[in-house]
Parts: C-alpha cells; structure tokens; sequence
C-alpha cells in the first residue's frame, strides 16, 4: 500500500543493535515472558508485512496461519510426544499447506474483495476448530510440554527458551530481508505498484502473489508454533478474527512495507496491551482508536514516518 | 408425522423458516453493504457494529423512555445514520483519494470503538426485547406454526430490499446515484453535488443496518457482539453474489439463508461453514461472484 522505503544501507547494523539490544534486554530489567511474547508477535507481523507492505495484499485472515500452527505443533508436542524441533516444523509445515490452498483461492480476486475472502476463510476455520475434538473447543491444547530442542537444552528454563526464541526471530527476521531484497521480492514491489505494467513485461503476477502468500503463511506458522511451545498453550484466541485484526494493526503502527516497522508495531502493541489489562473492554476501544488515528494522519506508521522525517533532514 | 427425506416435516419447516429468517438479514445488510460500496468504494466494516447500535438503539428507546417497537423502527435508523452522517463527513471523506484498503482499515477501527464501548458500558451478555404485544401469536398453516413476528420480519425485509431496488434502479434520483458510480466527475459537472449524494449514500447503507438491528432485536439478544460475527457472514455472502446488482445482493442473502438452514437440518455440523464453502466453490468456479463483473 505505502510505497515503502527499503534503505539498503545500515540495515546490518540496524539488525545488529536491534539483536544485542534484545540479547541483553532479560538483564537489564524486562521480563523474558513479556519479550518472548513480543517477539513471537514480531516475527508474526513481519511476515504479515511481507505480504502487505511489499505485496500490497491485505489479509484479514491472517490469524488462520497462527492458530493452525499454533494447534498442529501444541498436539504434535503434547499428544504424539514429538520433541520441539519437530512439533514446530510441523505447525510451520501445516500453516504452508494452508497457506497454498487460501492464497490459491484468494489471489483470484483483488483489494477489498482479497481481504473479504481471507476473513471469511478464516472465519471457516475458527469454525472449524470449535467444533473438532482435537482442540478441545473452549479449553484449547493445554499443559504443552517444552521439551527439550535436538536433546540437548531444556526449554523448560525460561532463559534458554528465551535466546531459541531471539534465534528463531532473528533468523526468520533476516529470511524476510533477504526475500525482500532479492529479485522475487522486487517484482513483487513491481506488482504492487503497478500490476497490469509487471505482466505487460512478462512476469506471472499470479504465480508471484502465491508464493509472497505461501512465504507469508509459512512464516505466520512459525510464529504461531513458537508461541504454541512458549506459552504451552493453543487456543482459539489465535484463530479468532480480532487477532486478524491485531496483527493488520501492529503492522500499520509500526510502518507497512518498512523492514522495522512490524517489530516496533509488535513491541508497542504488546506493551500496550500488557500495561492495560486491567482495563477491561477499553483495549479494544483503543486499539479500535489507533486504528482511526493511523488511517487518518499516520499512514505511513512509526517507522516510515521516522525515514521520511529523516530523508527530508538530508 | 409426515416426513420428507427422513426428516420430519415440522423440523424441516422450522429451520426452512430460520434459513428465511437469516436470509432477511443477510440481504438486508448486504443491501447495505453494496449501496455504499457502489458510491463510496470501500467496504463499511462498521456495519455489523451499526446493526448492533440499531438493536441497542431500539432497547435503550423501550427501556428507558418507553418507546416501542413501530417508533424505533423509524428513529433507531435515523439516530444510527446521523451517526453514520459524521462518521462520513469528519472521517471518511478523507481517504477517497487513497487506496480503498483504508477505508476498510478505518471503519474496522471505528468498528471495534462501537463494540468496546458498548461492551463496556452494558457488559457482553444479551439483553431480551420484548416483543410488541400485537406480534404475539401466529398462524397455524396447517403443515407448520408460522410466529406472526418472524412472518412480519420476512415481509418487511422483502418490502425494503425491494423499494430499495426500485428507487436505484427506477427513480430519477437513482439514475443520478447510478451515474455517480460511473463517473463521478461528469456527474458533478452536469450540477449535482456529488460530495453531499455520498454523504447521504452512506447515512442510508448505515441506516438499513440499524433497521436490520430493530428488527432483529426481538429475535435475537441484543448483546454487543451480535454484529461482529453475523459481519462477516455478510461479506461472504456478498463474496458469493458480487456487489455488481442490487438484486443480486437481496437473491442471494435470502437464498444462502435457506440453504443455512437446510444445512442445520440434513447436516447440522457443517451449518456454521456451509455459506464459506460455498464461497470457496464460487471462487473456484466463477471469481467475480454470481451476479457480479470483474472491476
């Protein structure tokens, strides 16, 4: 949607300070859970932003990706006693599949309408796992054991799940700058600025869109895996559309189409969230206004709105 | 007892008329939906929580100021489009020089603002409406008991999707509305004020989703969230008929209700995903939707 400003340049350093600012952080004060959790959101908005920010797709389903993960890799864990390497292959596996089967179906249509089907798939399968006995409805997959990562470290103890975690989002994290930056990623801005003008020059739109849409998914599985095993838990709160709607928001707060701006999103969101619990109904009021306020003067969120002030300073 | 396919009659009656039922509110708000998206060109997220703020409209009317039923019909829509009116003017119109995509984003926000607060203030269980006295009873049609209330809501849905068709598609002023779909501009050149029209385009849409509301409020709770899942049953039903006919719009919501509900009684698991399963075929088979055409 916004043309997105990638600078090239420093963005090794900037990984660089963001990963040593966050290794250090459980030292200096901040809770781990608090941070895995803002990472798993991180890493789930910086693959939702790979297919809006540089797609230009928006899905409102995105939550389909999370949840299914998140319950394939929570049973695979708890039920078939598969170590966490595995179980989280798995989800991520489960939420690719999905992910080729919603994206075949959604990229047939476009803008308003793409968005309207991946809501209501997604909507399909909350449905659906409310009803299959294997989430247990209501309860979600609870009691999720941790285990132990390739038989070595015990990710019971919360320090070392916390660096597999930062190890896991750094990776995907970097996974997505180089998607971006390499030729896919730039036909695929090429697409979302000007469609009709990419396949006048011969690049298969379709076939583009799918795989941002597969990439997407694959990497929202990964998130939603991770979580399953952190908080040991799988619920319907991942499948349900208000969590569709956070991850859009998260991306928007913190920059569409920018490398940083679904972490910044992510973290601030989380924080908020966490600092106003005991609020009750008005988080949603909130966040329902930050949605109104980015939309009307903040469009191009924190980050974007961070590198223009900053181009314009040059 | 008479039985049909195995199932008995009065059963497969009842649910043919709650598939009727819902199929009334479907094409109500899909009405609703494709009106503004023929002007505005974005799709009114808010519309489930304005169907919601029709039915506490009504609630709060009867509660507290002891107005009843045939009032709220005419002033929860209007209270409910004025809001809409504000909505349009101070937010909206702001955007349509962007990509529609925030016009989505926005009124998803709004959306969520109209749902914390009333969750807040009336808490998330349902309030009961009562219903007006004269709807109470029914008439027995031999092969079922047909409520008088659920007989006036099929009707009256029926008389709006239709008066709403014949004034966009039969009136002069509809003509005008049409050609403001077509070409903004030349419409404005030839005169027309344009800007205040999709003002009062959108005032309307909102307004048919809290008269859906009223009506619904007997029916169902009225509860906060009653909107926000019904919402997005719509927009697979207008995924399904495409926005492109009005016609099509009201076709199809009443006829993805009836299938809903032959869906509860031959096959009762599927009758939450059946209306997304047949998204899903539509799709494949035919992406603009039934009555729709690729824009």
């Amino acid at each position: 949607m916004t043309p997105g400003a990638a600078p090239r340049g420093g963005i090794w350093v900037a990984t660089g300070v963001m990963t040593a600012a966050l290794a250090i952080a459980p030292f200096v004060g901040v809770y781990p859970v608090f941070l895995m959790k803002a990472l798993c959101f991180a890493l789930f908005a910086c693959a939702f932003n790979l297919l809006v920010g540089f797609g230009g797709l928006l899905s409102f389903g995105h939550a389909m990706f999370l949840g299914t993960a998140g319950y394939v890799c929570a049973h695979a864990a708890k039920i078939w006693g598969w170590p966490p390497e595995l179980a989280i292959l798995a989800g991520t596996l489960a939420a690719t599949l999905l992910g080729v089967v919603a994206g075949a179906l959604a990229i047939r249509r476009q803008g308003i309408y793409f968005a309207m089907i991946t809501l209501a798939l997604a909507q399909m399968m909350f449905f659906f796992y409310v009803q299959a006995p294997f989430t247990h409805g209501e309860d979600g997959i609870q009691a999720v054991p941790r285990g132990m990562l390739f038989g070595l470290l015990d990710l019971s103890e919360t320090l070392i799940m916390y660096y597999v975690v930062l190890t896991i989002f750094v990776a995907a994290f970097l996974f997505i700058c180089r998607i971006v930056n390499s030729p896919f990623g730039q036909v695929l801005q090429a697409i979302r600025e000007n469609e009709p003008r990419a396949i006048s020059l011969g690049y298969d739109a379709e076939r583009y869109k799918l795989l941002a849409f597969v990439l997407s998914a694959a990497l929202s599985g990964l998130a939603g895996s991770t979580k399953a095993i952190v908080f040991q838990l799988a619920s319907l709160t991942d499948v349900h559309w208000t969590m569709s709607g956070e991850v859009v928001l998260m991306v928007l707060l913190g920059g569409m189409g920018t490398i940083f701006g679904p972490v910044v999103g992510a973290f601030a969101i989380i924080g908020l969230e966490n600092y106003l619990s005991g609020f009750g109904q008005w988080v949603t009021v909130i966040t329902g206004g930050i949605f109104v306020v980015c939309v009307l003067a903040f469009r191009r969120g924190i980050v974007g709105e961070l590198g223009a002030w900053w181009a314009q300073r040059k | 007892m008479t039985e049909i396919f195995g199932v008995p009659t009065q059963a497969l009656f009842g649910q043919l008329l709650i598939g009727l039922i819902n199929g009334a509110f479907y094409a109500l708000l899909s009405l609703g939906l494709a009106v503004i998206f023929g002007l505005l060109n974005i799709i009114n997220f808010a519309h489930g929580a304005q169907y919601m703020m029709g039915a506490f409209c009504a609630w709060l009317l009867l509660e507290y100021w002891g107005v009843g039923y045939w009032w709220s019909l005419l002033l929860a829509p209007i209270a409910v489009g004025v809001t809409g009116v504000v909505i349009e003017r101070t937010m909206l119109s702001r955007l349509y020089k962007l990509d529609h995509l925030y016009g989505l984003l926005l009124t998803f926000g709004i959306a969520l603002i109209f749902q914390g607060l009333f969750t807040q203030h009336y808490g998330s269980s349902g309030q009961p409406y009562r219903l007006p006295t004269e709807f109470s009873g029914g008439y027995n049609l031999g092969f079922m008991f047909l409520p008088k209330y659920r007989a006036w809501v099929i009707v009256a849905s029926l008389v709006v999707c239709l008066s709403t068709w014949y004034v966009i598609e039969r009136t002069k002023l509809g003509s005008y509305l049409r050609a403001a779909t077509e070409n903004p501009s030349l419409v404005q050149a030839f005169g027309i004020n344009v800007p205040r029209m999709i003002t009062l385009t959108y005032g309307f849409g909102v307004g048919l989703a809290a008269l859906a509301g009223v009506m619904a409020a007997p029916i169902y709770q009225v509860s906060p969230q009653m909107g926000a899942n019904l919402i997005i049953v719509v927009f697979a039903v207008v995924v399904i008929g495409g926005m492109g006919s009005i016609l099509g719009a009201i076709l199809t919501g009443f006829g993805l209700g009836v299938i809903e509900g032959l869906t509860k009684v031959f096959y009762p698991e599927a009758s939450n995903t059946v209306i997304f399963v047949i998204m899903v075929l539509v799709l494949l088979v035919k992406p603009a939707g039934m009555f729709g055409r690729e824009r």
